[in-house]
């Protein structure tokens, strides 16, 4: 039994994928990576291999505060995944990030999953391990913050 | 002015019987074939003077493969429209539309074939242990579903313009409602009322019941597209071709949910493209045949398609102003991808045909010109207008 959100068993992220390794590398030491333009200095998520603003193909890292916004939701019910048989509710948020240009993530929003769910509510984020996974990764989640 | 407007019609529709998923006897490329002969019957020509092939949503029933089957004499065209699912059901027709007018083909077949028992289905996630691209910072969460993918557009655009429930409802009463007529409707004889629908169980909350979700089926359909100085040598009367358009908006296909316009279709900024080249505007749309995976698309994609106000969608997406003969809007009148087949809404362009022809089992009064929008969720995303003589 693990201290994740979700049961084990789902997809592992691709934590190998050289145009997503900076940000899985930074999740695994507690830090929120989002890329950043050196260009023009604008914010991407997810990553992309040029500037959709300046067309620079030198794309960077920069470490954001995990604070963040729910922009939307979705509390999903029916399992579309073997894992998620006889789980759920659980919620899905995406996050506006302000400090990050307001590009928007996917996490979960921990907690009680049959909680209402308000739009504009301030989030925090939460570094989710698992350690046991081969090779290990850290999920960013969020909570209320 | 360059234009697709009136240079093609549509004189040929086909379909097969549609099955619930995985109850196709027939294999999906037997299903195309069967499409595609009844859409030549019903045009009154020979499947071997058929020159092109159009498809969408990574159609498995190869263009070769087909012309070859069908002993097609010269193959001229062939075209995959790019996007998964149902996107670029219009942009088929439309790219047929395209080859005839330039002169590359003569009768092309717009065509969407589907067995989802033969194959995956949709409506459940990747088996695959890793996820790469988009979906490693999608799939870790639990989402990985076509109306997962879609659900936070809806609650999005519904929590910004206060539209309720009920407006979703009445959109899946107007497709059940219609299927009961249809002899083809899949779901003929489950008629929906609206308790049914409040006590479906939850797919996603806060806003897909059971009922908001498209079917998954088996089946094919096809249409045949000819250039229009010669669509009255065929037997029905003609469908011309008034205006497709297909794209999407700014940066729609931003990774994890970071396109700009977030609670939309895709459609903004294709709409008025559409409206310009068919030189008719929303109020001229007697017949609206609209792609239903999930009720919420419906719903932004008729916003955006200046059929139904955003402000006013609470009022004006009641059930009566939804059901043909006589509400000011009949939706998917043949049941759509809800009620009466998911054909990824090749079953919307048929029953346009229909509608125009003036043969469809609940036969609008208003049948001069029809709107058919594309799947609102992938991208590319397509919409087409169609329409009789009478408006060219």
């Amino acid at each position: 039994m693990s201290d994740s959100y979700l049961p084990e068993g789902l997809p592992l992220p691709n934590t190998g994928d050289p145009l997503s390794a900076p940000y899985w590398e930074a999740a695994r030491q507690g830090k929120l990576r989002i890329q950043k333009c050196r260009g023009c200095g604008a914010w991407q998520w997810g990553p992309e291999w040029i500037c959709h603003r300046c067309h620079s193909f030198d794309l960077a890292w920069d470490d954001v505060e995990g604070h963040g916004r729910i922009y939307s939701y979705q509390r999903p019910h029916h399992p579309v995944h073997p894992a998620l048989n006889g789980h759920g509710p659980y919620i899905v948020a995406l996050v506006e990030l302000p400090h990050a240009g307001n590009v928007r993530m996917v996490g979960n929003l921990l907690g009680d999953p049959r909680l209402p769910v308000q739009i504009g509510a301030p989030v925090q984020a939460v570094f989710e391990p698992h350690d046991s996974a081969d090779p290990p990764f850290t999920l960013v989640q969020w909570r209320l913050a | 002015m360059r234009t697709l407007r009136g240079k093609t019609a549509i004189v040929g529709i086909g379909e097969t019987t549609y099955y619930r998923h995985g109850q196709s006897p027939d294999a999906e490329f037997k299903l195309a074939l069967i499409a595609i002969v009844n859409a030549c019957k019903d045009a009154g020509i020979d499947p071997h003077d058929i020159d092109g092939f159009a498809s969408y949503g990574n159609d498995r029933s190869d263009a070769g493969r087909l012309a070859a089957a069908l002993g097609v004499k010269e193959l001229r065209f062939s075209n995959m429209f790019w996007g998964g699912g149902g996107g670029g059901v219009c942009g088929a027709v439309g790219n047929a539309a395209a080859a005839v007018a330039t002169g590359m083909a003569d009768c092309v077949v717009a065509f969407r074939s589907l067995a989802q028992g033969q194959f995956a289905r949709y409506g459940r996630g990747s088996g695959a242990p890793l996820a790469g691209g988009d979906d490693q910072f999608l799939f870790p969460y639990g989402l990985m579903s076509p109306a997962q993918r879609f659900a936070m557009k809806v609650t999005r655009f519904m929590h910004d313009h206060g539209i309720r429930q009920e407006a979703l409802r009445a959109i899946s009463l107007a497709c059940y409602r219609h299927a009961q007529n249809n002899p083809n409707a899949v779901m003929r004889g489950r008629p929906l009322d609206a308790a049914k629908y409040d006590d479906s169980r939850w797919i996603i909350e806060p806003f897909f019941h059971l009922y908001d979700c498209c079917q998954e089926n088996d089946g094919a359909a096809a249409v045949i597209v000819v250039p229009a100085d010669r669509a009255r040598d065929f037997p029905h009367k003609p469908s011309y071709l008034l205006a497709c358009a297909q794209g999407c908006d700014h940066r729609s296909a931003a990774p994890v949910h970071n396109m700009p316009n977030y609670p939309g279709s895709h459609f903004a900024q294709l709409a008025p493209r559409l409206y310009d080249m068919a030189k008719l505007t929303p109020a001229d749309m007697g017949i609206v045949q609209c792609y239903e995976n999930f009720t919420g698309g419906v719903l932004m994609s008729l916003v955006e398609h200046g059929l139904v106000r955003a402000d006013e969608a609470n009022d004006f997406l009641i059930p009566e102003n939804l059901y043909a003969p006589d509400g000011r809007m009949p939706l998917n009148t043949s049941g759509g991808n809800l009620a009466e087949c998911y054909m990824h809404g090749l079953e919307l362009v048929n029953e346009s045909v229909r509608q125009i022809r003036g043969t469809a089992t609940n036969q609008v009064k208003r049948n001069d010109t029809a709107i058919v929008i594309g799947g609102p969720m992938v991208t590319p995303v397509s919409s087409l207008i169609l329409g009789s003589e009478a408006v060219l």
